[in-house]
C-alpha cells in the first residue's frame, strides 16, 4: 500500500528476501544458485524456477553488471521520490546472469546510459532497507 | 483441413454504456445496462443465457464478483465466474465461452466487463512494484516505458513514430460519436506533450474511463435457430503469457503476442496479409507498435517505420483502432476493441475499412504480461 507521507511501505519480506537484505547490509550483493541444475536467479525465492528443486546455495555477486533498459521519472508516484525527479530506474543484468530493478546513481537523469553500459555495485539504504544501486564503472 | 472451431461460434450481439466520466454509476449498474443492450442487439431473450463470464473491476475488486453480476442480471447460469488476465481477459473469456459452447457446457454466453477507475480509484495503475518500490519503481506507465526504451535503443524507434500511433487513434476517435475523446492530435501536439515516465509522454498514454460493455456468444447453429440478425463468426483465437517481473524477460522487445497470434491465425487459417483491419490494444503507443511486429505485419524492429505516414490510418495499408482505441474511444480495457471488430465485419464502423477480409483484435494485460487474439470475419 502507498502511504500518504514519505515513508515507503514495502511488503512484508519473505525469509529469503530477509536473507538477501541481511547480506546486502553487509555489502554483499547475493543471488541464489540451484544445487541441482545450477541455474542462478533473483528475486529471492525458495525453489529453483528452472528445475523446481528446493536445494540452493547463496552466492556473492562480483558487483559487475550491465544496463538492459532504463526509464526516467519526471513526476513522482510517491512523496518519497518527489525531490528526486528526474531520476532513473534501470534494469541491470549481473555478470552472473540474474537481473534486478535498480537505479544508476552519480549521473543526472539517465545521462550516459545505453544498452550494455558497464556498471559497478554501490550499496545504499532507502529508509531502513539496503538497496543494490549501481554507478557507471 | 479447417480447424473444427473456425466459425463454430459467433458474436451474436454487442452492447455498451457511454464511456468517460460517469459519476454515480457502479460497475454492476453499467454491466446490466451493457448486457441489456447486447441482448437487444442480438434479439435474444435473457432466458436463453446460461453462461456469464466477467472481467473483475480494478476499482472495486471483490471476490465472487461473477456471482454478484449474475444476480444483478437475474440469471443462474450453468457456467459463470471471473477471469483475471488484466486487459487480455475479455478475448480470453470469449474464447473460453466458445469452447464451453462447443463442448455442451452452456449454449448462450454473456461476456462482460465494467469498471469506474475514472470516478473511482485508479490506484491499480499507479501502485508500487512490490519490494522494488525502494528503487522508486512505481506505476504501469513505467513498465511500458522500460520496454519502449529498450525498443528505441535497440532498433532506433523514435518518439515521433510512437506519436504516429496516437495521431491515428485520435483521428479515428474524432470520427466516432461514441468516443470519449474526439479532439484531433497532430504530431507536433504529441511532441509538445509532457513526459510521464520518459520515453513515454502524456499523449502516449491511454484514457482512463468509466464504462461497461458486453457481447453475446453462441454457436453459429444456435444463432440461426434464434434468428439472430447479424451474427459475426469467430474464426480464430489464441493466448500467450509472460513473466510477472518485466526485468526477467530475456528479450524485452518480444512479447507473448507472437504465440497468441500464431494460435489464432492457425485456427482461422489466415496470414497477416489476409487481414483487412486491426484493433490493437493501445494502452500505450508502444503496445500496438510491438503487436504489429509480433503478429508478423512487419519484421521485429520495423514497427516504427510501419506506423509512419498514415500507413495505419483509414486509407493506409493496415488501418488500426478504427473507433479510436484506448487512446481515444475509451480507456476501458479491451472489450471496446472487440465491439469495433464486430462493427467492421458488419460494415457499421464510423471509420469503415472497405473490403471483406477479416479483422484481427488484440487484447493484452498488465505490462505485456498476458495477450489474447481474436480473428473475426465471414
Amino acid at each position: 500500500m502507498i502511504g500518504t507521507n514519505s515513508q515507503i511501505d514495502l511488503p512484508e519480506p519473505s525469509p529469503d528476501l530477509t536473507r538477501f537484505r541481511n547480506r546486502l547490509s553487509a555489502g554483499r550483493l547475493s543471488f541464489q544458485r540451484c544445487d541441482e541444475c545450477h541455474d542462478a536467479w533473483l528475486p529471492p525465492r525458495d525453489h529453483c524456477p528452472h528445475c523446481l528443486s528446493p536445494a540452493f546455495t547463496w552466492e556473492d555477486a562480483s558487483g559487475r553488471a550491465r544496463v538492459v533498459s532504463w526509464v526516467v521519472y519526471h513526476r513522482a508516484f510517491h512523496p518519497a521520490f518527489a525531490d528526486r525527479v528526474p531520476y532513473n530506474v534501470t534494469v541491470v543484468e549481473l555478470a552472473e546472469g540474474p537481473r534486478l530493478i535498480s537505479n544508476v546513481v552519480g549521473i543526472s537523469a539517465a545521462d550516459g546510459l545505453a544498452i550494455d553500459t558497464p556498471l559497478a555495485l554501490a550499496v545504499e539504504t532507502e529508509g531502513d532497507v539496503p538497496v543494490a544501486r549501481f554507478r557507471l564503472s | 483441413m479447417a480447424h473444427s472451431m473456425r466459425g463454430a461460434a459467433v458474436i451474436a450481439g454487442i452492447g455498451q454504456t457511454a464511456h468517460g466520466k460517469l459519476p454515480g454509476r457502479t460497475p454492476l449498474s453499467m454491466t446490466v445496462e451493457a448486457v441489456r443492450s447486447a441482448l437487444r442487439d442480438a434479439g435474444v431473450e435473457k432466458d436463453a443465457v446460461d453462461g456469464v463470464f466477467c472481467k473483475y473491476p480494478t476499482s472495486t475488486f471483490a471476490s465472487m464478483y461473477g456471482q454478484q453480476v449474475a444476480e444483478a442480471l437475474g440469471m443462474r447460469p450453468r457456467v459463470g465466474g471471473v477471469w483475471d488476465q488484466g486487459g487480455a481477459t475479455n478475448i480470453s473469456m470469449i474464447s473460453f465461452a466458445a469452447m464451453c459452447i462447443e463442448n455442451g457446457q452452456c449454449e448462450v454466453a454473456i461476456v462482460t466487463t465494467a469498471d469506474n477507475p475514472r470516478t473511482g480509484t485508479r490506484q491499480a495503475y499507479e501502485r508500487a512494484w512490490g519490494d522494488d518500490a525502494a528503487y522508486g519503481w512505481f506505476s504501469t506507465p513505467a513498465g511500458y516505458a522500460m520496454i519502449a526504451q529498450r525498443h528505441m535503443a535497440q532498433y532506433g524507434t523514435t518518439s515521433e513514430q510512437l506519436g504516429a500511433i496516437a495521431v491515428a487513434c485520435a483521428r479515428h476517435g474524432a470520427a466516432n460519436p461514441l468516443a470519449a475523446k474526439r479532439t484531433p492530435l497532430t504530431l507536433q501536439d504529441h511532441q509538445a506533450s509532457e513526459w510521464v515516465v520518459e520515453p513515454l509522454r502524456r499523449a502516449d498514454c491511454c484514457l482512463i474511463s468509466d464504462g461497461g460493455a458486453a457481447v453475446v456468444v453462441m454457436s453459429a447453429r444456435r444463432a440461426a435457430e434464434l434468428g439472430v440478425a447479424d451474427p459475426v463468426p469467430i474464426l480464430g483465437f489464441g493466448q500467450g503469457q509472460e513473466s510477472w517481473e518485466v526485468a526477467l524477460r530475456p528479450d524485452l522487445t518480444t512479447t507473448a503476442a507472437s504465440a497468441s497470434a500464431q494460435t489464432a491465425f492457425t485456427m482461422a487459417g489466415v496470414t497477416p496479409s489476409d487481414i483487412r483491419v486491426a484493433q490493437l490494444y493501445d494502452c500505450f503507443t508502444i503496445t500496438p507498435l510491438m503487436i504489429l511486429e509480433d503478429y508478423g505485419f512487419c519484421k521485429k524492429g520495423q514497427g516504427g517505420a510501419f506506423v509512419e505516414n498514415g500507413n495505419i490510418e483509414v486509407g493506409g495499408q493496415l488501418p488500426i483502432n478504427t473507433s479510436g482505441g484506448l487512446l481515444a474511444e475509451t480507456g476501458m480495457p479491451g472489450m471496446q476493441l472487440v465491439i469495433e471488430g464486430v462493427r467492421q465485419v458488419r460494415g457499421t464502423s464510423t471509420s469503415q475499412v472497405p473490403g471483406d477480409g477479416p479483422c484481427v483484435v488484440a487484447n493484452q494485460g498488465g505490462v505485456m504480461h498476458t495477450h489474447s487474439t481474436l480473428v473475426l470475419g465471414r
